[in-house]
């Protein structure tokens, strides 16, 4: 199976790249950004605020299956259309504390168009401190699938 | 192959992967890690087993005690230790495709 979503997570750096494809013109992968009422819809999560624009800044809350909200914000620093966000990423409540996140959009024909990601973290302790937080919530949230995965390998 | 049938085992469980998440904040006991949930201390004992033969928690005596730690250098060791987490992004991305994909445009 093709893998489409790509992450670098180099030993020992501080920062992880996430790139994706996608079958979309460019213009509706941006706009799948900057339009609150669909991020909520993929990104599982209820937008609170997002001003797209330099100097803006953006709330997330999500609600975990035990009913906890767990808060999400950040400011923006650079909004070009259709080109770039440059924004900082924060989890509330915890200690993982801010990141920087470089996300640059990129035509790649009519209807393609790819997302690369770039995240800069405080040191690599907290990037390997945030994959295993990843991995105990994303495990959550993609846990059916894996279970087949893993019931395929037995 | 082996070794990496057994790591998803391990963290296909609901209650290991709450171990894991709560010893990768401190070093602990195997009573201190059963007082944190419901399920019954064997069972904690035994979900400590087969964390432990995996590598994904590593064991050291300290006098009477035996303290478990998480070996957060197996677990990057791993190449799926990242695997999860590419997942995460894997099902918000698809999901975006087709939501955009369907998409039309309010004019």
């Amino acid at each position: 199976m093709e893998q489409k979503t790509k992450i670098n997570a180099e030993d020992g750096k501080q920062e992880l790249l996430i790139t994706r494809e996608f079958d979309l013109p460019l213009e509706l992968l941006f706009k799948a950004y900057v339009e609150p009422e669909i991020l909520e819809q993929w990104m599982g999560t209820k937008v609170l605020k997002l001003e797209n624009k330099k100097h803006g800044s953006w709330q997330f809350e999500t609600t975990d299956p035990q009913g906890n909200k767990h808060g999400f914000s950040g400011v923006i620093h650079e909004f070009i259309d259709q080109q770039r966000i440059t924004r900082t990423f924060e989890m509330e409540n915890t200690s993982l504390g801010a990141q920087l996140e470089f996300l640059e959009f990129e035509k790649l024909g009519d209807d393609r168009s790819k997302l690369n990601m770039h995240i800069v973290y405080r040191s690599a302790a907290i990037r390997d401190q945030y994959l295993q937080f990843g991995m105990s919530r994303g495990m959550d949230l993609a846990h059916n699938r894996l279970q087949k995965v893993a019931e395929k390998l037995k | 192959m082996n070794l990496r049938r057994d790591v998803f085992q391990a963290i296909a469980d609901p209650t290991r992967r709450a171990i894991l998440v709560l010893v990768a904040s401190q070093s602990m006991t195997a009573g201190t890690i059963a007082s944190n949930f419901d399920t019954a201390r064997p069972t904690v004992s035994k979900h400590l087993q087969i964390l432990t033969e995996c590598e994904l928690l590593t064991q050291e005596q300290n006098g009477r005690e035996i303290y478990y730690h998480l070996n957060p250098k197996k677990m990057k060791e791993i190449a799926d230790f990242v695997e999860p987490f590419r997942k995460l992004w894997e099902d918000r991305f698809n999901k975006l495709e087709t939501i955009m994909k369907n998409y039309k445009p309010k004019k």
